[in-house]
């Protein structure tokens, strides 16, 4: 009917499971062969002289603090096993702001009245 | 970027906090617009795949690496209040568990990597998409400049509160040049990373992504009224 459709259309399932998937390889895996070099904020304040001035973490004694879970003793796992959780975490408190947010059907408003001008599908 | 305890002093960081508090609260209140049936489901997955790119340092110039701070594309992805509050979840969560960016410094970090990269991202993507060709292959395109724009935009508020409160007298113009030199650099990889990501589901799916929304519904109307297609 429209250009959208021309296409065979992927389904939002697909590509939710996609971003999930992706994000779990990167977090779980790709992690561990990221740059262990000071970031651009950490480098400056080497050189500037101000890192000295970094004080102790209050939850730096976690048990995943510096994406590395301190009860696993081989380094790659460790850091997978912190990523993925990490992924999961936020995902878990993301969704569940986004979908107590989210802007429900209105099934009082009466048809004629709705400003989206749109039928729910 | 995150910055870690002890870098500002006490009044900034509790000003920071005061402000990050309330643009969290505001977004709370504008991202019910924003979150449909479309974009809830979308919002905890780009908080997840944010999280899981700033795992991913890459190198820049001399011993140094950077990562994604993600607003702008968290921003184009599911509109920039939700974003706001996408981008907070991930830092709540790599301060408390991960003890990356400090708790005292957890405002700052929510106000530089989220609040002004979401708005930077968002103004700057949106004036993008008013000059550039209104077609989805631009979406892409205005996103991944936007990303490259809110990274140094990000270094330099940094500076200012570091001027206001930091811990060290460091002259004014070194740091910036310092901070905004290394973050030109950092945000060339926060656009490429913003471009591929935004251009793959702009690829197959344009209508999930907030920012391609007005581009896809007026070929609609283009389409619908020029009769049956093409």
């Amino acid at each position: 009917m429209s250009a959208g459709t021309s296409r065979r259309r992927v389904s939002a399932r697909v590509v939710a499971a996609a971003i999930l998937l992706v994000s779990l390889l990167l977090a779980g895996v790709v992690s561990f062969y990221a740059d262990s070099d000071p970031d651009g904020l950490s480098k400056v304040a080497i050189e500037q002289g101000f890192a000295g001035t970094e004080t102790e973490h209050a939850t730096g004694e976690g048990p995943f603090a510096g994406y590395g879970a301190s009860f696993v003793d081989d380094e790659r796992a460790a850091g997978g096993l912190a990523g993925v959780v990490g992924v999961l975490v936020v995902l878990g408190l993301g969704s569940g702001l986004a979908f107590a947010l989210r802007r429900r059907p209105e099934p009082l408003a009466d048809a004629e009245g709705a400003r989206s001008g749109r039928a729910p599908a | 970027m995150h910055v870690p305890d002890g870098f500002l002093d006490a009044p900034t960081s509790i000003a920071t906090g005061v402000v990050a508090a309330a643009a969290v609260g505001v977004s709370l209140r504008k991202a019910r617009d924003e979150l449909d049936d479309r974009t809830a489901p979308l919002a905890g997955l780009v908080a997840a795949f944010v999280f899981a790119t700033q795992m991913l340092n890459f190198p820049v110039a001399g011993g140094t690496s950077g990562h994604l701070m993600g607003g702008a594309i968290a921003a184009v992805l599911v509109g920039p209040w939700t974003g706001v509050l996408t981008t907070s979840v991930v830092f709540l969560v790599q301060c408390l568990l991960f003890a990356d960016g400090g708790v005292t410094a957890l405002g700052t970090n929510i106000l530089l990597m989220g609040v002004v990269t979401c708005a930077v991202g968002w103004v700057a993507f949106r004036g993008l998409q008013a000059v550039l060709p209104r077609t989805v292959a631009s979406v892409p395109i205005a996103a991944g400049l936007a990303a490259f724009v809110s990274v140094p935009v990000a270094s330099l508020v940094f500076v200012g509160l570091y001027a206001v409160g930091g811990a060290a007298s460091v002259p004014f113009g070194t740091l910036t040049g310092a901070m905004v030199g290394v973050h030109l650099l950092i945000g060339i990889g926060e656009g490429l990373i913003t471009f591929l990501a935004v251009g793959s589901i702009v690829a197959v799916r344009p209508d999930l992504v907030y920012g391609a929304r007005r581009v896809v519904e007026r070929h609609e109307l283009v389409l619908r009224s020029s009769g049956a297609g093409a």
